[in-house]
């Protein structure tokens, strides 16, 4: 039985310009069989949103690495409840262990720190979409 | 007491190397042995096409600078750390700038929330800037920064503080990064379109070449190229294109080669495959020196001397058993010595967490210090010049380049600079580089390459990240108090005035803007207003987003 594929968002909000990270994760995710919406760099939280529900997305892949994750990822959440969307939104780049409760309390649904296996990607992805 | 003269080479390299002041220590070996200053064959270090090394005598006169970037919090949380590295035996500063100030934006615009003081110091008037370097002689160090989008304005801001301070522009001795191209391909902290951009990068080259000859108004950067994924073949080939362009534009500006060529700058990597990375170094000189003679007709000599910055890639630090890392930051900074580094950066084996801790940084500029004093590598320039091996992968980096350089030249009719444009344009060098870094996260993630505490050797890993530095929220409010304070207190006429009369100048290709730059920084114009009036002329530059 062929399932759909599950559909994710990627991007980046504001300013930060660092996306290796994120476009060797939309590769990653491509070859595991995830269809991906990959939109880069400088987005808004808006427009990352408004995406999402015009794609019918599965889930959002926000990459933070200037240290702004505790700012902006509750932003992101915050934007997605107010559209009334249940996409979940996970938060990958250089998080440090100390801030991952904060960003989980905040509503992310999953955080993908410095060091994570494309493995461990590609798994968090799918249970965060479907939980087991 | 030197060993015969051999050839014509031998000669002069002895001739100049009997003209060097040398420092004041024993250049003999741990066990007392006496050492010659060169080994192997010729052309010798200091010699056309300099592949061993731009100095007769090189690191027996001088070391290369140990130049530590540094910049986090507000100008005054930076001025520390300043005043800490030069305490320590730092001999030059190097300015890292928070998001916001990278991307021209004041602390106040609506995206700079959560990125004030972040990344870097938070830069937003001239009064930033006079706080950032309070007690600081510009007299007397030479200062990098590395800004590029935005670089002409806050270069004006620097020399405006200096001359407050009473110290002459022409006494300025420094980099300032305002390396654009590689913006659109690697780092992404552009601003406006290529073209307008190249343009601040050529008015910057024009008012240091008649301004400030100490100055270095370009650092042309493979390190970001490197950090987004690229090979060491790819980050050589697309930064000396980039050099070339850069060449090409100021030529076209008007400037004549030998006027600015001296004081361009380069600024690479240092990753972990050893001697590849000395293979780079040495092949990048031998390229730029043949070019600037042969093709762009450089007859200065200096305007052959490739000079260049060295920074170990951050991007090899892994967030597993971060203290390994120090053993990674000391290969990689010993293979930019034996590779010839005018100055060298350091990382901090904490950086895969956070940005750099007091300790953290100090070990490593003490690495640096270790090589530079302990090893003896310095009492022989490119010693392992003539190594079969070294030499074999000098050639072969030189090859790979020149392949893509004959690539960049058909997409350009012929032009280097036009050959860049359009490979930014249709996005040549960002896939390239994605398609790069895939691949080596692919072997990783395969298991065919072993990178130690990732996916081998994995025991041990109890890093509980406490000595993190950490940004606090307060920053911000700190610097959007300052900000406020600096809007409220200004002549708000006269930087009307000012930005005014800079749109005018900007409308004009011809009209130099560093003089009405420094007018608006003097008059407390903010950089955000500043960037905000060149856009109203210039429009600003969205990338197609391309996996």
């Amino acid at each position: 039985m062929m399932q759909d594929p599950i559909r994710i968002v990627l991007a980046k909000i504001g300013f930060d310009g660092h996306d290796r990270g994120l476009k060797v994760v939309a590769r990653l995710l491509r070859d595991a069989g995830f269809e991906v919406i990959y939109l880069g760099l400088r987005q808004t939280t808006d427009a990352v949103v408004a995406v999402a529900e015009q794609e019918d997305a599965d889930a959002i892949g926000l990459s933070i690495h200037n240290g702004g994750h505790l700012t902006l990822a509750p932003r992101m959440v915050a934007a997605v409840a107010e559209r009334e969307l249940e996409v979940p939104v996970i938060v990958g780049g250089i998080v440090p262990d100390r801030d991952i409760q904060a960003l989980l309390d905040s509503g992310v649904a999953a955080v993908l720190g410095p060091g994570t296996s494309a493995a461990d990607v590609v798994a968090v992805v799918r249970t965060t979409v479907a939980p087991e | 007491m030197m060993a015969s003269m051999t050839s014509d080479d031998r000669a002069a390299w002895e001739a100049e190397y009997a003209e060097a002041r040398l420092r004041d220590v024993d250049f003999e070996t741990m066990s007392g042995i006496p050492v010659d200053p060169i080994h192997g064959p010729g052309p010798y270090p200091g010699q056309y096409p300099y592949t061993r090394g731009i100095h007769a005598s090189m690191y027996r006169s001088r070391l290369w600078t140990m130049r530590m970037f540094a910049g986090f919090g507000t100008a005054h949380d930076t001025n520390l750390r300043f005043k800490d590295i030069l305490a320590n035996g730092g001999t030059g500063l190097s300015t890292a700038f928070d998001m916001p100030t990278l991307m021209g934006r004041d602390s106040d615009h609506e995206w700079s929330v959560g990125e004030v003081g972040k990344a870097g110091v938070a830069i937003d008037t001239v009064d930033d800037m006079r706080d950032l370097f309070a007690d600081i002689d510009l007299g007397e160090v030479s200062t990098s920064m590395t800004i590029n989008g935005p670089a002409a304005i806050v270069m004006a801001m620097y020399v405006a503080v200096a001359e407050a301070n009473g110290v002459p522009r022409s006494k300025l001795a420094g980099t300032i990064q305002n390396d654009v191209l590689k913006e659109y391909q690697a780092q992404k902290e552009y601003i406006f379109a290529p073209r307008p951009s190249m343009r601040l990068v050529t008015d910057m080259m024009r008012f240091t070449a008649a301004e400030m000859p100490r100055w270095n108004p370009v650092s042309i950067s493979g390190y970001h190229i490197r950090e987004a994924g690229s090979t060491a073949a790819q980050e050589l080939a697309f930064t000396l294109a980039n050099g070339f362009a850069y060449v090409e534009a100021a030529v076209a500006s008007g400037l004549p080669i030998d006027d600015f060529a001296p004081r361009l700058s380069f600024f690479f990597n240092s990753h972990l495959d050893f001697f590849e990375e000395i293979g780079k170094y040495r092949a990048a000189r031998r390229i730029w020196a043949q070019w600037m003679k042969e093709r762009y007709g450089a007859t200065n000599e200096r305007s052959l001397l490739m000079r260049f910055h060295t920074q170990t890639a951050g991007v090899s630090l892994t967030a597993q058993q971060p203290e390994i890392n120090i053993a990674r930051v000391a290969i990689q900074a010993l293979a930019g010595v034996l590779g010839g580094t005018q100055s060298l950066h350091t990382d901090s084996y904490d950086e895969a967490h956070a940005l750099p801790s007091e300790k953290a940084a100090r070990i490593a500029l003490r690495t640096q210090q270790i090589i530079a004093h302990e090893t003896g590598v310095t009492n022989v320039a490119d010693p392992l010049g003539g190594s079969a091996y070294v030499e074999w992968m000098t050639d072969e980096m030189e090859k790979r380049a020149e392949e893509v350089f004959e690539h960049l030249l058909e997409l350009g009719d012929g032009s280097m600079l036009e050959g860049v444009y359009e490979g930014i344009e249709n996005g040549y060098f960002v896939g390239e580089i994605a398609d790069s870094a895939y691949r080596f996260e692919r072997s990783v993630n395969s298991g065919r390459r072993i990178i130690v505490g990732v996916n081998d050797f994995t025991d041990g890993d109890d890093a509980d990240g406490s000595n993190l530095l950490y940004i606090d929220a307060g920053v911000e409010q700190e610097q959007l108090g300052r900000l406020g304070a600096v809007r409220q207190n200004r002549d708000s006429d006269l930087v009307a005035r000012c930005l005014d009369s800079l749109a005018a100048d900007a409308a004009e290709p011809d009209v130099n803007l560093m003089p009405g730059f420094i007018d608006a920084v003097e008059a407390h114009a903010t950089e955000g207003e500043i960037v905000s009036t060149l856009e109203g002329v210039f429009g600003t530059y969205t990338e197609k987003a391309i996996v």
